[in-house]
């Protein structure tokens, strides 16, 4: 870790709210099983509003797992089976009370692999408010381009919006993919290693984007890049054997670390 | 070199093959044209396309009540056909859990396998039954009386429906199953219902694979022969085109050929040929739009 990305990381601690904040994410005590296998272990972790938490550890060791207990996309999964709480907003989210499809809208998640799906860059963007029921052709074009605005994306393809996504770079997709998500307004950004499948250049838009966007949206994002962590993050759990080590602000867990394990990875020694 | 020599005899052989395969098309296609063609020369094309009268022992040989009864009875068989397959498919891919998809597939399967002589069994009293009893009843008054036997276009459309959903709910599942999982997740994770999901995403995704499924299930209701000619009733009349031509008995062109070769005199057996024709330019128009299809599905399947 160079030091300019120390410094980065420390200012970005500054910027924190209060310590008093009620996190927008809160799981407590959750164990996730895919069948007889334990993936997850006693996770308990708090997530602030509009901070960017990042989840690190080697692979395997639970991220994407615990990421997508977020937004209940382990339903999908048969043989999956959950025990503990997912608060968000004070509510868990595994009560069986809870509209998953409302959950979903609240909280938009961006994937390991860009998947804009086959059709229009327009009509990409537009699925989401589409589908819950916006018909207005002027105000989904507003919505469109606030979108990708937002995503940093507009001045590259607002002469193509009618062409086909799959015509995009891998770098342009994933921001596509991100404004996609943000224009079903969602609380919450969940990213899977979005970067994981993109070039330097378009990683680097990618973080500036999510250093952009924790502004008005709480980010969490798996990375196993740690300097990537260093880099865009407020907070950083540390993930092993789908146990976390440590939680704490980025600065500290780069630092300072309480942990052994936490060190070791850090500074490289396995991983 | 062994090795080459090894490879240089297997290519003229896999060539020997494919060459066959094409070779044997085209010598069925020249043969049933050069068989076919004289009669269209002799009385007319739009007398043999679009003469509605077929009678034979008084050389009038017109095959456009063949021609409407085959596309009227093809039309209905898919439109029962289509989106029973579809819709199984779609069940079977997205909704069904494994244990029942594990029931339905082999059936499916079983399905394919039955000889068409049974499904013309099963059609004509089970089926042919039915609709006699529909047609003689409730609907008696309103039908001529020779709609009312059961024998007729609905009889074979149900029967032909069912004998092309395996192809349908084939070719269906395997459109389905190529659309990335990728694509799921993201409509999902934007909040959409499952439901919102296949028909928004899925459905368009594998629409060129669905239209191919379909476009086979109509080649194959087209060219089945033994299964409509009992209970179609055969009667080589245009049907009334409303919906009371649902009851009518008719014929298709494969009946046609089927039913009158046997004891054909040459000038009716060229007739008969010409009715070939029509059959062999239905099942080229129909293929060349599948190879349309499946050549833009491969070129990158974004619209
Ligand atoms: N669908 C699944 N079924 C069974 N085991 C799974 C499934 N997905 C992940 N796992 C297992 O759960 C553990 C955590 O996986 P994952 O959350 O993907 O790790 P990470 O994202 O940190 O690389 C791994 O041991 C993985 O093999
Ligand atoms: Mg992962």
């Amino acid at each position: 870790m160079t030091v300019i990305e120390l410094q980065r990381a420390s200012k970005s601690e500054q910027g924190q709210g209060g310590a008093g904040d009620v996190p927008q994410i809160r799981s407590k005590n959750l164990n996730l099983f895919y069948g007889d296998f334990q993936a997850l272990h006693d996770i308990s972790l708090d997530v602030p509003k509009n901070q960017v938490t990042a989840l690190i550890g080697p692979s395997g060791c639970g991220k994407s797992t615990f990421l997508r207990t977020l937004n209940r996309m382990n339903d999908l999964i048969s043989g999956v089976s959950i025990t503990g709480e997912v608060l968000i907003g004070g509510q868990n989210i595994y009560d069986k009370t809870v509209d998953v499809v409302e959950l979903r809208k609240k909280i938009g998640m961006v994937f390991q692999k860009p998947n804009p799906f086959p059709m229009s860059i327009y009509d990409n963007i537009a699925y989401g408010p589409r589908a819950h029921g916006l018909k207005k052709k002027s105000r989904i074009m507003e919505i469109v381009e606030r979108s990708l605005r937002q995503a940093a994306l507009w001045d590259e393809v607002k002469d193509r919006l009618h062409s086909s996504a799959m015509g995009l770079s891998g770098g342009q997709q994933q921001r596509l993919c991100i404004a996609r998500v943000l224009a079903v307004e969602p609380e919450i950004v969940l990213m899977d290693e979005p970067t994981s499948a993109l070039d330097p250049l378009a990683t680097l838009k990618v973080e500036e984007l999510v250093t952009e966007l924790k502004k008005m949206y709480t980010i969490v994002i798996v990375t196993h890049n740690m300097q990537q962590a260093a880099r865009i993050s407020d907070r950083t759990a540390f993930f092993l054997n789908g146990k976390i080590v440590e939680a704490d602000e980025t600065a500290k867990i780069f630092t300072n670390p309480k942990h052994k394990q936490t060190n070791d990875y850090i500074s490289g020694r396995f991983g | 070199m062994n090795r080459i020599l090894e490879e240089k005899i297997v290519k003229i052989f896999l060539f020997a093959a494919a060459f066959t395969a094409v070779f044997s098309v085209l010598l069925i296609g020249i043969f049933v044209f050069m068989e076919g063609l004289p009669i269209f020369f002799k009385y007319g094309l739009t007398d043999i396309l679009f003469g509605s009268v077929w009678n034979p022992t008084n050389q009038v040989y017109g095959i456009w009540p063949m021609i409407v009864g085959t596309i009227y009875v093809t039309f209905v068989a898919v439109l029962i056909g289509a989106p029973m397959g579809i819709g199984v498919a779609i069940y079977l891919v997205e909704i069904a859990n494994e244990r029942i998809s594990k029931t339905i597939i082999p059936a499916v399967e079983l399905l394919a396998g039955i000889p068409s002589v049974v499904y013309g069994l099963f059609g004509m009293f089970a089926v042919r039954g039915v609709i006699a009893s529909l047609s003689r009843g409730p609907l008696g008054d309103v039908l001529p009386s020779n709609y009312q036997s059961g024998y007729s276009i609905l009889a074979a459309a149900i029967i032909l429906a069912i004998m092309i959903l395996p192809t349908i709910i084939n070719i269906s599942i395997d459109a389905l199953r190529a659309v990335p999982r990728e694509y799921k997740e993201g409509s999902l994770a934007l909040g959409t219902s499952h439901w919102q999901s296949i028909y928004k995403l899925l459905l368009p995704a594998a629409k060129s694979g669905i239209i191919t499924a379909v476009i086979l299930g109509v080649g194959r209701a087209l060219g089945e022969t033994m299964a409509v000619i009992m209970v179609i009733g055969n009667t080589p009349a245009v049907p009334a085109l409303d919906w009371t031509g649902l009851f009518a008995p008719a014929r298709s062109m494969t009946a046609n050929i089927a039913l009158e070769m046997g004891y054909a005199g040459p000038e009716h057996q060229q007739a008969l040929f010409a009715t070939g024709i029509v059959l062999f330019v239905f099942i080229i128009v129909l293929n060349s739009i599948t190879q349309l299809l499946v050549r833009r599905r491969r070129e990158g399947g974004a619209k």
